[in-house]
């Protein structure tokens, strides 16, 4: 039954769409929106890895003897909020740049540098120096 | 899509919807998570940043064809792998075989609590979820340490001004707000402390905590919500949550036991379980709520100063 692996090749296309949109787009917020969704496809990865069939949400209960595996649960559940006070962190640094450069796309930021470096690396060391 | 803010819209629609999937797959605690994470907080803090950036993308002239022949090539590799996994739902995986079983059914008389995702969370793996609250409250700092402006009291009163022009319209809205916001902060209570039993903990409770104060400074702007919540005070309490966390590794290291073994806090073992979860949880539940917290605040005041700046300058370029 090939169809049993299903739930992989879902997590591997969401996986594929949120790298592309990492390599492909120069946006840094869409950069940050594809690495969320990378994020989550792990997180799907986890939780489909720990579903039983016929298991029931791991809280014991009298009446119920079949359990989903809890563990893969509690490193997804940490991993959720680490993940936005990562995902802050980016964002923190992207509202810096944009003030830096006045842009948050890729291609004008490297722009900038290259300008700044071949035109006057002297004035920029002296900057660095004060 | 080049509209910055349908793509934010569409990741919370996503989240949630990832959401509603870990419910199907019975991973209600991490549904709870990511419910109130990734739809809730995530979604507004890309808005804030994405009213500092700007709202469109620009067009890019380079086409994506090596992009795309990367992410096809590793996706590929990715499927080929698969093929060695187990297939879905069998209860004979080797992920089921280790470790869990025991969790599963030993945990009740070991731990005594009938959540076995809170009794690993906080006791078995406790140690992991130290490093992890430790990573929050990093994150934290490092915003602070990116974002944080020194604020002049002259400066306030006249944003003051614009917040209040701001914030006077969205009348039904505000009162429908003040009305929810009592249950919403009992609903985060609840979950921190009926987290043994149910669904729930101080991550989940944390985050809806955080996610009610950040409502209310939406819509009734910063500085109402600064006097409510003291900046400094709210700093002081994530690093609270962190040392709380970690006494109770030390007073179980002090009674004889290994860090975070509880069963040496008091007399009865079971007894021992209960209030260093309770503790810890409680620990977890400041940290994570107080740095949301702080988090959004440094976002919503940068973008206070931005504006703040832009307005003082094009007043000068008037006058001049």
């Amino acid at each position: 039954m090939i169809i049993g692996l299903f739930n992989d090749w879902v997590v591997v296309v969401l996986m594929m769409i949120g790298l592309y949109i990492v390599i492909a787009h120069g946006n840094l917020i869409k950069k940050l929106v594809g690495l969320s969704i990378f994020q989550t496809s792990v997180y799907i990865f986890y939780i489909s890895m720990a579903k039983v069939e016929g298991g029931s949400a791991p809280i014991l209960a009298e009446s119920i003897k079949q359990f989903s595996n809890p563990l893969p649960h509690v490193l997804i559940l940490t991993a959720i909020v680490v993940g936005i006070a990562t995902t802050a962190l980016g964002l923190a640094l992207v509202v810096r740049i944009k003030e830096a450069y006045g842009s948050v796309e890729e291609e004008d930021i490297q722009h900038l540098d290259n300008q700044t470096q071949t035109e006057s690396p002297k004035k920029v060391l002296e900057g660095d120096q004060a | 899509m080049k509209d910055l803010f349908s793509v934010v819209m569409l990741l919370g629609i996503y989240s949630l919807l990832s959401a509603s999937f870990f419910v199907a797959m019975d991973a209600v605690d991490v549904a709870f998570t990511e419910a109130a994470v990734g739809a809730g907080i995530s979604t507004l803090l890309m808005l804030v940043v994405i009213t500092m950036t700007g709202r469109s993308e620009k067009t890019t002239r380079h086409k994506p064809m090596l992009a795309l022949l990367v992410v096809v090539f590793t996706g590929g590799v990715l499927i080929y792998g698969t093929f060695d996994m187990p297939y879905f739902g069998l209860a004979d995986a080797p992920i089921h075989n280790h470790v869990s079983p025991r969790y599963i059914n030993d945990s009740m008389q070991e731990i005594g609590i009938p959540n076995i995702v809170t009794s690993v969370l906080a006791s078995y793996r406790a140690f992991d979820t130290f490093g992890e609250v430790v990573v929050i409250f990093t994150a934290g700092i490092g915003v602070l340490a990116l974002l944080s402006v020194v604020r002049r009291p002259e400066d306030s009163d006249k944003i003051t001004a614009i917040n209040d022009s701001m914030h006077e319209r969205y009348l039904v809205i505000r009162i429908v707000t003040k009305i929810l916001l009592p249950f919403i902060l009992l609903f985060a209570l609840y979950v921190q402390f009926h987290g043994d039993f149910g669904p729930g903990g101080g991550f989940q409770a944390g985050v809806i905590f955080a996610a009610a104060i950040i409502l209310y400074t939406m819509l009734f702007g910063l500085n109402t919500a600064r006097k409510v919540i003291n900046q400094s005070f709210i700093q002081f309490i994530a690093a609270v949550g962190v040392l709380l966390y970690g006494c109770v590794g030390l007073v179980s290291l002090l009674n004889g036991g290994n860090f975070f073994d509880y069963n040496v806090l008091t007399n009865d073992p079971i007894v021992g379980q209960h209030i260093g979860i309770l503790i810890i949880e409680l620990g977890v539940g400041c940290t994570v709520a107080s740095v949301m917290i702080i988090i959004f605040f440094n976002f919503a005041g940068r973008r206070e100063m931005q504006q703040h700046n832009k307005k003082v300058h094009s007043s000068d370029l008037e006058s001049l």
